[in-house]
């Protein structure tokens, strides 16, 4: 790729190649090390912490991207950057999706929103699309469930409504603590008042990551929490549906 | 009417409405398609589902298959051994079958052909609990020399101690080469008569050349493939076709391509027995009847579902060991379907659809192998119609057109697995594969075989330091790949001299131009383990442990290495390497009947096998442990997705491997997105790049749930089945029985 070359670098884990599960299309998914909140169903307990990650310099990941460049285009993906949380290095971030934007590639930035004041209007205009996850509408929920806020994703969502930058809203259905039917109606309606919002991805909980907290000595609090039923989580896609909204 | 001129006009009939004139002079089916067919470019929506008659057929011959399955064979005919018109005709049932015949006198009665091997048939009989019949033992013991004996008069010390090894396996040296592709739609075009009389003027040009060697033996397998003909044409007449007329109506085109086909799996239990590329010819009569009315869309598609019955019940009778190479009793009837022409027009016509949808009308199966010739210039409607077949079936293969096209032009049809040539006009001879892995291992024990202990190559100086060194590894790999392409290519043409000698295929060869543009189609296995093992002695360290004996028995890897399957030029290159230089080596020795080298990256199921056999690699593989299957890289190696790894195998060199590198891919449907309606579109994507990429083959399996339950119950089974979910993929049989009920009931929610 013709970019000027920088020397910013960041923590990352690890860098992969996903289909339709990550942002539209087959994508390289950068997975960036360093995050604030610690969601009790977290997958990636392995990128909690950014000391755990390895240096990589803008111009290496560019480099890895460009080896996937052809193919991913091709296969109408494009790049998303992930985690962790990636707006917890905004510069590196911006940078990577700057580089990826000026290659002419599809830039998705998946990210809780937590930080969202800290993505500059230009990270934002070389982002083609928000993956924004919300993890529970109810505050007190929201805190147990993240140990964070929830005014600053929501308030990150209306700034990328005003801006104009589509949006995927995900939700992780964890039972017991997600599928309240009042507050996924609450949200529904929220996002449907958003209007660059695309679509909702309904993510039923999994425990694929108990591995790696053992791996990690870290306690996965969710290991006996029930993974989600098909029909509770048909039942939250058509609440979402219920308010205009495509849901998967 | 005079018999010529009533011969005339049963022609001039049976091409009614044709256009061009090229093959009506001259036997050439591609100038006919290209001169008729009608590219389809529209949607799916067209197909329709099973006629009742359909369903009955299918579940009377399907009701056999449980107990087939649990004796083996469901019967065999032991005393017939079985030519073109050695039995009488079967029906599954008479009444209400559209398309007829069967190898033997009724469904799934396995016939002998002892032509290949008579130890091949007894052992067979044997392990089904069936007595040889003491008449052919006499006949094929003391009369009639088959190939398996020829070929073992001429085998050396050298071949057989290669062969015992298993550094050279599975050589068609006891039962049938097959991958040789008929062209059988000849049959419904030109009708056998006007086949014979092509034959014949072919044989007159040799009357005038001195009688060598060469010009006796093409004489005598002309004068074959005419009385093959003539065999084929009487086998017809006994179903009540007349084949030697060309066929008049699409239930005669189908009908009478068949019949060209069964008269060749009747007389040649061949490794695979291919059909072609059948569906664009014959889209041409069903579109013919079609405009004249005589046939709807429901009579079109009856007429091919009951050609695919009768494909699906093709069964020969092999050894359980065969069995064990090769698991799932194949046949290997691959049909080609789809590609685009060398004029820009898609080859594909409303009967590919057809085709593809048989697996939706009669059920999945294997058989017939259905190939798509996958270009991104297909119509994107046919393109997503194959990718949703392939999620709803796995059933599906796919071959890069943007390569076969340019090599074999716009007529060739695969066969077997990736095998391409230009149907009716090339030919080639299977050979086979060569254990990789295993000659790596020869390497460093100066030719010894590490099972064994045994000198099997050349002696050459073993390896002795403490740790493997790159550069005399690499050159001592060298020498032992000079021996074994040499050893290789000279047992080939033994098994092939021999083939030709005693088990011609002169049917199918009747269905071939003369003279016939032949491939030695050489082949290696172990490809990853190889080159893995190659990196890690060049960018880690390898210690070698050493029995009392100095044999190499055991490596410990310290360090970390690139392993192929990543995108990594830096073991990439190795694999690359690899391909070019053994297709060099095999390139130096003159083949059998001048024909032209190749090899593939394949192994099918035999990766299993070859692992049996291999000792521990310097890649951390442990003694038996399988390899990963044709080209693939080694189970759990690549560590970066799907398109990581194809993006490896597309950097394999199809010009050094024109007889096809092989990738099979394991996909979950949540692996091909979230959302369900977008997966087929997103396989679309894929199959697109990995074409682009230079890729040339993608088995494609979309996992169902079924087949991740019984994961859980034999792991053993499925050592590469990985999972994949958003951002993570894990191998679904390391993960507790708890974990995988999860993967289960999240990756099949709502799709049941």
């Amino acid at each position: 790729m013709r970019t000027v070359p920088t020397a910013t670098t960041g923590r990352i884990h690890s860098w992969d190649l996903s289909t339709g599960v990550d942002g539209p299309g087959t994508r390289f998914v950068l997975f960036v090390n360093g995050c604030p909140l610690r969601c009790l169903y977290c997958a990636n307990p392995d990128t909690w912490h950014m000391r755990d990650g390895r240096e990589a310099t803008v111009d290496e990941v560019l480099a890895e991207i460009e080896k996937y460049r052809a193919f991913i285009t091709t296969a109408g993906g494009g790049v998303t950057v992930t985690g962790g949380e990636p707006l917890l290095q905004p510069a590196f971030t911006a940078e990577v999706l700057r580089r990826c934007k000026e290659a002419g590639l599809h830039t998705a930035l998946d990210t809780s929103g937590f930080l969202g004041t800290r993505a500059t209007d230009q990270l934002l205009a070389d982002t083609d699309l928000v993956l924004l996850d919300i993890k529970s509408f109810d505050v007190t929920t929201y805190r147990k469930l993240t140990g964070g806020e929830l005014a600053p994703t929501l308030t990150f969502a209306t700034r990328l409504d005003r801006l104009g930058v589509p949006m995927w809203i995900r939700y992780v259905l964890v039972p017991g603590w997600t599928d309240d039917a009042e507050s996924v109606d609450a949200l529904a309606g929220f996002v449907a008042g958003l209007g660059t919002v695309d679509r909702v991805d309904v993510l039923p909980f999994h425990r694929l990551g108990a591995a790696k907290y053992a791996a990690l000595g870290v306690p996965f609090r969710l290991r006996d929490n029930p993974v989600p039923a098909p029909e509770p989580t048909e039942r939250v896609r058509d609440q979402f549906r219920a308010h205009g909204l495509s849901a998967y | 009417m005079t018999i010529t001129a009533a011969a005339e006009h049963r022609t001039a009939d049976a091409w009614r409405e044709f256009a061009g004139t090229g093959w009506r002079d001259h036997v050439d089916v591609r100038d006919f398609i290209q001169a008729n067919y009608t590219p389809y470019e529209g949607d799916a929506t067209f197909l329709t589902g099973p006629t009742d008659r359909t369903r009955a057929v299918w579940g009377k011959v399907s009701a056999l298959f449980p107990e087939e399955r649990r004796k083996g064979i469901l019967d065999v005919d032991a005393t017939t051994p079985s030519t073109i018109t050695s039995h009488a005709p079967g029906y599954i049932d008479r009444e209400r079958e559209l398309i007829v015949g069967l190898q033997t006198d009724a469904p799934l009665k396995r016939a002998i052909m002892p032509n290949g091997g008579l130890r091949m048939v007894e052992n067979s009989l044997k392990a089904y609990g069936y007595e040889p019949d003491p008449f052919v033992t006499r006949v094929f013991g003391t009369y009639r020399k088959t190939h398996n004996d020829g070929v073992f008069d001429a085998y050396t010390p050298e071949m057989r101690a290669a062969r015992k090894a298993g550094i050279i396996t599975g050589l068609p040296d006891a039962y049938g080469r097959g991958r040789i592709i008929g062209d059988y739609r000849r049959v419904a075009l030109y009708g056998t008569d006007r086949l014979i009389e092509a034959k014949k003027a072919e044989r007159a040009l040799l009357d005038a050349c001195a009688s060598s060697t060469e010009v006796i033996r093409d004489r005598e397998e002309l004068a074959e493939q005419i009385r093959a003909l003539g065999e084929l044409t009487r086998m017809a007449t006994t179903y009540g076709c007349d084949v030697s007329r060309p066929a008049a109506t699409a239930h005669e085109a189908v009908q009478w391509l068949y019949l060209g086909y069964l008269a060749a799996v009747k007389e040649q239990n061949g490794a695979a027995m291919s059909l072609g590329r059948t569906s664009t010819f014959l889209d041409i009569y069903l579109q013919r009847d079609l405009n004249e009315g005589v046939l709807d869309e429901s009579g079109a598609q009856e007429l091919i579902d009951d050609f695919v019955v009768k494909l699906r019940i093709v069964r020969f009778l092999r050894t359980p060991e065969y069995d064990a190479l090769f698991s799932g009793d194949p046949t290997w009837v691959t049909e080609s379907i789809g590609g685009m022409g060398e004029d820009g027009r898609t080859l594909v016509t409303r009967t590919s659809f057809r085709f593809l949808q048989t697996l939706y009308n009669l059920g999945p199966a294997p058989e017939p192998n259905l190939t798509v010739l996958w270009s991104p210039q297909l119509p994107f409607a046919f393109r997503e119609f194959c990718a949703q077949v392939s999620i709803d079936t796995s059933a599906v293969q796919y071959e890069s057109d943007e390569l076969l096209r340019p090599c074999t032009g716009d007529d060739t049809a695969i066969a077997c697995c990736v095998s391409a040539m230009r149907v009716g006009r090339q030919m080639q001879f299977f050979g086979a594969r060569v254990n990789l892995a295993k000659a790596l291992l020869y390497a460093v024990n100066g030719g010894r075989d590490e099972m064994t202990g045994e000198q099997i190559a050349t002696p050459t100086p073993p390896l002795t330091g403490e740790y493997l060194d790159y550069d005399e590894l690499s050159a001592a790999y060298d020498h032992v790949l000079d021996w074994l392409a040499r050893t290789y290519v000279n047992a080939l043409n033994v098994i092939h001299h021999m083939h030709d000698k005693y088990a011609y295929e002169r049917i199918e060869m009747a269905l071939h131009d003369y003279p016939v543009h032949r491939f030695m189609a050489c082949g290696i296995a172990g490809l990853s383990v190889a080159a893995d093992s190659l990196s890690a002695v060049k960018y880690a360290r390898v210690k070698v442990f050493r029995d009392a004996t100095g044999l190499a028995v055991d490596f410990r890897t310290e360090g970390d290495f690139p392993a192929y399957g990543n995108n990594d030029d830096r073991a990439d290159s190795i694999a690359v390497g690899l391909v070019e230089s053994f297709m060099a080596k095999v390139r130096q020795y003159p083949t059998h009947r001048g024909a032209e080298h190749t090899q593939s990256v394949l192994t099918i199921t035999s990766n299993v096998v070859y692992g049996k056999h291999t000792g521990n690699t310097p890649d951390g593989r442990l003694a038996g442990a399988p390899f990963a299957p044709g080209a693939n890289p080694m189970n759990g190696r690549d560590r970066h997705g799907v398109a990581a790894s194809a993006l490896s195998v597309a950097k394999l060199p199809y010009e050094q491997a024109r007889d096809g590198i092989s990738l099979t891919t394991t996909i979950t449907p949540e692996g091909l997105g979230h959302a369900p309606d977008e997966r087929a579109g997103h396989l679309v994507g894929i199959l697109d790049a990995y074409t682009s990429a230079g890729g040339f083959h993608m088995n494609v399996n979309v996992l169902d749930r079924a087949t991740l339950e019984d994961a859980m119950q034999h792991p053993d089974a499925y050592p590469d089945l990985t999972i994949r979910v958003s951002g993570y993929a894990v191998n679904f049989v390391r993960l507790t029985r708890e974990q995988q009920l999860d993967v289960i009931s999240r990756t099949f929610h709502g799709s049941l």
